[in-house]
């Protein structure tokens, strides 16, 4: 495009001119293709870059759908915080339903022990609420680089009734022309950022000037190292046999459930840092869940129930 | 690991005063075909592994993983495997999507496999990149599994072929083997319609030629694999002349504002220019350009942009937006090269669904014209294609289509097919053009196919050879006739070149002839315009008179636009092999607009041109020409001495 002629141009990386533009794209086709989508939003980095790129897909207009939050209850403060901000500054619907719900409702049962987790039980949550409202696409901001049972995830993935994924029976997508037909009752994911990277959603959150939670950046926090994970210190969490609280300077590179999101150690107080130190990494961003390190193929599992 | 580039020097650029650290990366989008054996997961693996694309914990997995399974290496290729039931069976069912940056590049690789479903997955993981990297085993050498990829990346015109041949240490890094493969394919690959081929011997295994050289192949003196993957010139695939704008979705915020978002899937616009809009037909003009909280002069070529007009029209999703003056061809029958990815094979008496652009229409398949047998790339007569069959087909559609060739566009030129029963994508289809009622295969003509087929008018004339052959014509000149094609948009040259090098092989006593396309259609072509059909026939026509004074023993000098590549090739078929040379004389349009010699443009803009090559017709630029001459980069007579230079060298004076 030119430069701008009511504005100061933006500083902006080719790579990421053409990963915004495919996003913006797959918006607009899951708006165009399907009655009543909805947009995940767990308040994490992925989250907000995607409320960022709604908002570019459908400007000057408002975001056309809604954002739903599946809230686990154990969620850091500062992330609440930042998310009820965004909503005021992007004028967008909020719903909000939690796990402690479909626990009381009988739905689910709390994980009991030490490592308890809520992470496995947001399933039943999420497709308690795609029912309830009938949505018909929900918009995920998943990457392919985070695991590699992502690699192979389409942009437009189809679920059947039972909001279950079949590896085997998903649909080619060639060229820019995406297939969202489907029969009453089942649903797509619809995941835009597919082909980001970690390092490729930092650099556009610098390039975008996007606010994130404060627990991205380097911060002292009461952690405990268990099994090489750093756990936060949290409501939700008892201590183990000689496991103890040590202070460290520590940031997070997800912001999941806090009982089973690790921290990193690292001084990185701002998102150049930041950028410096994910290109360096030598774990990668979900290293720090200890969710996923249950199995081998702990993801795929997840997967096919229905949670991504 | 090795110390090669990694990702982290992609912050290492200059601080600008904005305070922005990384510098501009651009993207390149490649896949990669080849069997399990052939190595290709281990390929894969050695490229994120050397260019430090792997985690430390990932690492960690894939050394445990190989330790229980008894390995004395890392086995890199377990850093591709994704899903439990692959893992268990060793194999990869699907395409996958790999990534990894160097300082100058970030790269999406389309991970395809080479056996079963191979076809379906391969066209699927290709239809979006701009390299092919194919795969063999020097034990084994170039397959029929090979060509086959080959010539899907020809059907799909992927513009870079790379053949890697791997497995090198298994064959002791020989020359001699590398030598014979690479020529075998390059003579195969003569065949396909594909701009760039190389080849590269490597062992994925070893590291060797992969991000470094090695020592183990000093005998090889060109570029390692990633090499190519940087430096291979992207977005060759983008069409940036004709300005298409399918309508994704309408914004309208309020009363006041209408908006059509989209994306720019070939040419640009600017504020202010005539529009049309497809089908309704109805003109306008752009009134704003707009992106996220900015307003732009011009949108280009994959900018998402929202766009607003000066009047009201009832535009929709599935419409098209383009210049007034530059119209796509509409159409409701459709010539199409398919594949078919269906375990249900395609029936001719079936309703499907064609998404083409934004846009989904009713169609049936009305013709099979042949499969292509992807083996021997022989036409095989066909009533029907079941799964990874190729071939060519007509169909029909319920509503017409706004289409480019895809050779010229691959965005308005690509469609899938929807089963409306099951709602899966069936096929995936590439637009040749308007359906002819071509024969099929295996089946005779009919009396009415045979009276509208383009054929000879005067089938018993015998062609008596000439009297005085060439080659005696050639020794008494002293040089060999050779027919020198210029072709490119009208200003960017053409005839100046063509004139001064007539004159300066005249002068050095050859005996030359020009021919020149404003002096054909005042005499020879005056019956004809300027749509495809007269300018085919007007370039028949240059072509056989070309070919006489070629006969005559002439250095042949031609100065045509002859924008079509079908029409060029003709040409070629006329004459013998290494006799004609086609030569792009090449400047940006808008260069050519602003030289303008004989105000054909400004005329064209105004609408008073209609099929002006450029602005409202298209240019298919050569694929394989034997020189290109930049203009706008280098004068006249720098052109000449470059071709004389090329005359020179190919021994015809």
């Amino acid at each position: 495009m030119s430069t701008s002629t009511k504005t100061k141009a933006r500083r902006v990386s080719t790579h990421l001119k053409h990963l915004e533009a495919e996003a913006i794209y797959l918006m607009r086709e899951v708006m165009a293709q399907f009655e009543n989508p909805v947009l995940m939003f767990s308040g994490g980095k992925d989250s907000i870059t995607m409320v960022r790129l709604a908002q570019k897909a459908f400007w000057p207009g408002p975001i056309p759908f809604p954002l739903l939050h599946v809230d686990t209850g154990h969620n850091f403060p500062e992330v609440l915080e930042r998310r009820d901000e965004l909503m005021e500054e992007v004028g967008a619907d909020l719903i909000v339903r939690t796990v402690q719900e479909s626990i009381d409702k009988g739905r689910v049962k709390e994980e009991e022990g030490p490592n308890a987790s809520r992470n496995k039980l947001q399933t039943v949550t999420l497709l308690d609420a795609i029912n309830e409202f009938q949505f018909d696409a929900a918009i995920g901001g998943a990457r392919r680089d985070e695991e590699k049972a992502r690699a192979k995830e389409r942009f437009f993935s189809h679920r059947d009734r039972f909001g279950q994924w079949d590896p085997k029976n998903q649909r080619p997508e060639l060229w820019h022309l995406y297939n969202g037909r489907k029969r009453k009752g089942e649903h797509f994911r619809a995941f835009p950022i597919s082909n980001w990277t970690e390092l490729d959603v930092w650099q556009y959150i610098e390039q975008e000037d996007i606010k994130l939670p404060s627990v991205y950046y380097a911060h002292e926090r009461e952690v405990v190292n268990r099994d090489g994970a750093l756990l936060p210190k949290s409501p939700y969490i008892t201590l183990i046999g000689d496991e103890e609280y040590e202070t460290k300077t520590v940031r997070f590179r997800t912001v999941g459930d806090m009982t089973c999101t690790g921290a990193v150690e690292s001084p990185a107080s701002g998102v150049q840092e930041v950028i410096e130190e994910v290109a360096t990494a030598k774990v990668t961003e979900r290293g720090g869940r200890a969710d996923d390190k249950r199995s081998e193929a702990a993801m795929e599992e997840r997967k096919r129930k229905g949670y991504f | 690991m090795s110390n090669v580039q990694t990702q982290t020097q992609s912050t290492n650029g200059a601080a600008d005063d904005t305070g922005a650290t990384y510098e501009d990366m651009d993207l390149l989008r490649f896949s990669t075909a080849g069997s399990v054996d052939d190595g290709k997961s281990t390929l894969i693996g050695r490229l994120l592994y050397d260019t430090k694309a792997i985690f430390k914990d990932r690492y960690e997995q894939i050394k445990q993983a190989s330790d229980r399974r008894g390995l004395s290496e890392v086995d890199l290729a377990l850093l591709t495997d994704g899903l439990s039931a692959e893992r268990e069976q060793g194999i990869t069912i699907d395409v996958a999507y790999r990534y990894f940056a160097t300082p100058k590049r970030k790269f999406i690789i389309a991970d395809t496999p080479g056996h079963e479903q191979y076809t379906r997955n391969t066209v699927t993981g290709s239809s979006t990149v701009e390299m092919i990297v194919v795969l063999v085993d020097a034990r084994n050498g170039v397959l029929t599994q090979t060509r086959r990829h080959g010539f899907i990346a020809s059907l799909l015109q992927i513009p870079h072929i790379v053949l890697a041949v791997n497995k090198m240490d298994l064959v002791d890094y020989s020359e001699e083997v590398f030598s014979e493969i690479q020529n075998e394919f390059r003579t195969f690959s003569e065949k396909l319609d594909i701009d760039d081929v190389s080849v590269v011997p490597i062992s994925a295994l070893k590291g060797d030629n992969v991000v470094e050289k090695g020592d183990n192949m000093p005998w090889y003196d060109g570029s390692t694999l990633l090499h190519h993957l940087e430096n291979v010139k992207v977005d060759a695939t983008r069409n940036t002349v004709d300005f298409r704008f399918p309508v994704q979705h309408v914004i309208r915020p309020d009363q006041n504002f209408r908006g059509y978002a989209g994306e720019v899937a070939s040419g640009s616009v600017a504020v202010g220019e005539p529009i049309t809009v497809l089908p309704s037909g109805k003109q306008a003009h752009v009134e704003k350009l707009q992106s996220f909280e900015e307003e732009h002069e011009r949108a280009e070529v994959g900018d998402a942009v929202v766009l607003s007009i000066d009047d009201e029209i009832d535009i929709s999703r599935g419409d098209m937006i383009v210049r007034s003056r530059n119209v796509p061809q509409t159409e409701s029958q459709l010539d199409a090269d398919l594949c078919w990815m269906s375990e249900d094979a395609m029936q001719t008496n079936k309703r499907y669904l064609i998404q083409h652009t934004t846009r989904t229409v009713q169609a049936f398949v009305t013709n099979v014209v042949y499969r292509t047998n992807v083996e021997t790339m022989h036409r095989e007569a066909a009533d029907t294609f079941t799964l990874n069959d190729v071939g060519r087909v007509e169909s029909e559609t319920a509503e017409p289509l706004f289409f480019d060739p895809y050779k010229i566009n691959r965005k308005t030129g690509s469609f899938i097919v929807i089963d409306p029963d099951t709602n899966n994508t069936v096929g995936a289809g590439m637009i040749r053009g308007k359906a002819q009622g071509v024969t099929p295969v295996g089946e005779e003509p009919t009396e009415e196919e045979e009276k509208t087929a383009i054929q000879t008018k005067s089938p018993n004339v015998v062609w008596e050879g000439l009297n005085i052959e060439r080659e005696e014509r050639e020794a008494r000149n002293g040089h060999e006739a050779t027919v020198v094609w210029l072709t490119g948009l009208s200003g960017a040259g053409k005839s100046s070149i063509g004139r001064k090098l007539e004159r300066k092989l005249f002068d050095e006593g050859c005996q030359t002839m020009l021919l020149d396309g404003d002096n054909v259609r005042h005499g020879l072509s005056s019956d004809l315009g300027f749509s495809p059909d007269d300018r085919a026939e007007n370039n028949r026509r240059v072509g056989e008179m070309a070919r006489l004074f070629f006969e005559q023993g002439s250095i042949v000098i031609c100065t045509f636009v002859s924008p079509y590549r079908k029409d060029r090739d003709f040409v070629r078929s006329l004459l013998p092999e290494d006799r004609f040379l086609e030569v792009h004389v090449d400047a940006d349009v808008e260069t050519c607009k602003e030289r303008d010699p004989k105000g054909l443009y400004e005329k064209a803009e105004r609408g008073e041109i209609t099929n002006f090559t450029g602005v409202s017709a298209p240019y298919e630029p050569p694929s394989e020409p034997e020189l290109v001459l930049r203009t706008d980069d280098e004068d006249v007579e720098a052109s000449v001495d470059r071709l004389a230079a090329l005359l020179e060298e190919r021994g015809v004076v």
